[in-house]
């Protein structure tokens, strides 16, 4: 599985993740980010994605 | 070292999307990425800004590398000073000479610097890690700011710089700032923002003079006007970093010319270029070519040019289609959020949600037709935006 975590102290919540991966992130309608914090493996090339657009480099995530 | 490997100039935002895209597009060969700085790709927008005002750790700005390019040489503290695209070999500034089959031009811009008479001292550009710390350095209360240029950087480094308690005055030759991408009453609503927050602007002004000795102590406008400063930021544009590239015949009238695969125009090797220094057509914007200085473009171009060299490098026609991409830009300036998709400069702004001073939604039209958008605390609504841009390629 994959863990992902975002820092909200980082985050500005320009939404370019969910562009990469829309069913793990997503603006709600305050237009704040959520996302879903453990991904299947397979799933590694769109959080990498995710992670490599994001303009304040907020996204991480290990490999368990 | 061997002659069939791929070497690319310049280990920024650019070169690192380009290495990974070579090896998702199924390069195995040799990998060498050269960087003129000491350090690893690194991201360079919060140096304006959150690493401005918090210290800069360039460590903490490293961007993620993916484990397919573990395998890479870096040549880092030593950038090319020239190419033969004949011979297929880069030269380094530390004497290094590197063969290769295929090429990556990543080297980008540097700030323009004008020639303007005066001390050198306590005059600061702002570009790398090493600039920012030099200016954090310099920066806090009771120092005066004079920062010439009233584009993102500036702004952004006003904003900043008046956090961190120094007086900030902003010249420039535009009318108002950000004027360029944003629109003359977008750009009167942000500056009154920046007065609320009491930075004085200087429009429609240029430096003649640096006042002082040996360190600056003030500037001298071309009205006569004399601002005391502590320390000058000179944001007044940049130049791409092409000259390395001189005598191989290419097209570095405003960077380096690419076609719509990226391919170097020009080059019988293997050559391509991402980033800010490559001038490129783009699907999306027809009447290009165009030189965009956009954050997410590197990545865009990166990810584009890597499976075209692949592709040439494995004997075979790039089959990844024209280069088509949307620019984006996003700024943040005290607790503004500034987002912009598509080329809002090529239209006509209208205000379509909100109002200039607070909040809002401008759209950028040219004959009717969306060409961007630019939103103030509103990602959420933008995103449809991005959608209708995206579709332009119908």
């Amino acid at each position: 599985m994959i863990q992902i975590t975002v820092d909200m102290d980082k985050c500005q919540h320009y939404g370019q993740c969910c562009f990469e991966a829309e069913d793990v992130f997503q603006l709600d309608d305050d237009g704040k980010l959520q996302y879903v914090a453990e991904v299947a493996d397979e799933r590694l090339d769109d959080v990498e994605s995710a992670a490599d657009v994001c303009p304040m480099q907020a996204i991480s995530f290990v490999e368990s | 070292m061997s002659a069939d490997q791929v070497v690319i100039v310049g280990a920024g935002l650019g070169g690192l999307r380009a290495a990974e895209a070579l090896r998702g597009a199924g390069y195995e060969g040799h990998l060498v990425i050269v960087g003129e700085e000491p350090h690893l790709p690194y991201n360079r927008p919060p140096l304006s800004k959150e690493a401005l005002a918090g210290g800069v750790d360039v460590e903490d700005l490293h961007f993620r590398r993916r484990s397919s390019i573990d395998d890479v040489e870096w040549r880092l503290g030593s950038g090319a000073t020239s190419v033969d695209l004949t011979e297929r070999t880069v030269c380094l500034e530390d004497g290094s000479v590197l063969p290769f089959a295929g090429l990556v031009v990543a080297t980008g811009i540097r700030p323009r610097q004008l020639p303007i008479p005066g001390p050198t001292e306590g005059r600061f550009l702002l570009r790398n890690a090493d600039d920012a710390a030099e200016l954090r350095a310099a920066l806090g209360p009771g120092s005066r700011l004079v920062i010439m240029g009233a584009g993102f950087i500036g702004c952004e480094v006003a904003a900043t710089a008046r956090k961190l308690g120094a007086d900030v005055d902003i010249v420039a030759l535009d009318d108002e700032p950000m004027v360029r991408p944003l629109g003359p009453k977008f750009g009167a609503a942000m500056r009154a923002r920046h007065e609320a927050q009491g930075v004085a602007f200087h429009l429609g002004r240029t430096v003649a003079e640096f006042l002082g000795d040996d360190r600056v102590t003030g500037v001298r406008l071309d009205d006569g006007t004399e601002i005391p400063a502590t320390i000058v930021l000179e944001a007044v544009g940049s130049v791409p970093n092409v000259e390395w590239l001189e005598g191989n015949g290419l097209d570095l009238v405003d960077g380096v010319l690419v076609d719509e695969a990226l391919q170097v125009i020009g080059s019988a090797a293997p050559v391509v270029a991402v980033g800010d220094i490559a001038r490129h057509p783009n699907a999306l914007f027809p009447g290009g070519p165009w030189r965009i200085e956009h954050w997410n473009m590197p990545t865009e171009m990166g990810r584009h040019a890597g499976r075209t060299l692949a592709d040439e490098l494995a004997g075979t026609e790039p089959h990844g289609g024209p280069f088509s991409a949307l620019p984006s830009f996003w700024s943040d300036q005290y607790d503004l959020n500034i987002q912009s998709y598509g080329m809002p400069s090529l239209g006509e702004p209208v205000l379509v949600d909100g109002d200039w001073a607070g909040d809002c939604i401008v759209e950028y039209r040219r004959d009717g037709e969306l060409v961007g958008v630019v939103g103030v605390n509103r990602s959420k609504d933008l995103m449809d935006y991005r959608k209708q841009l995206l579709a332009r390629q119908q």
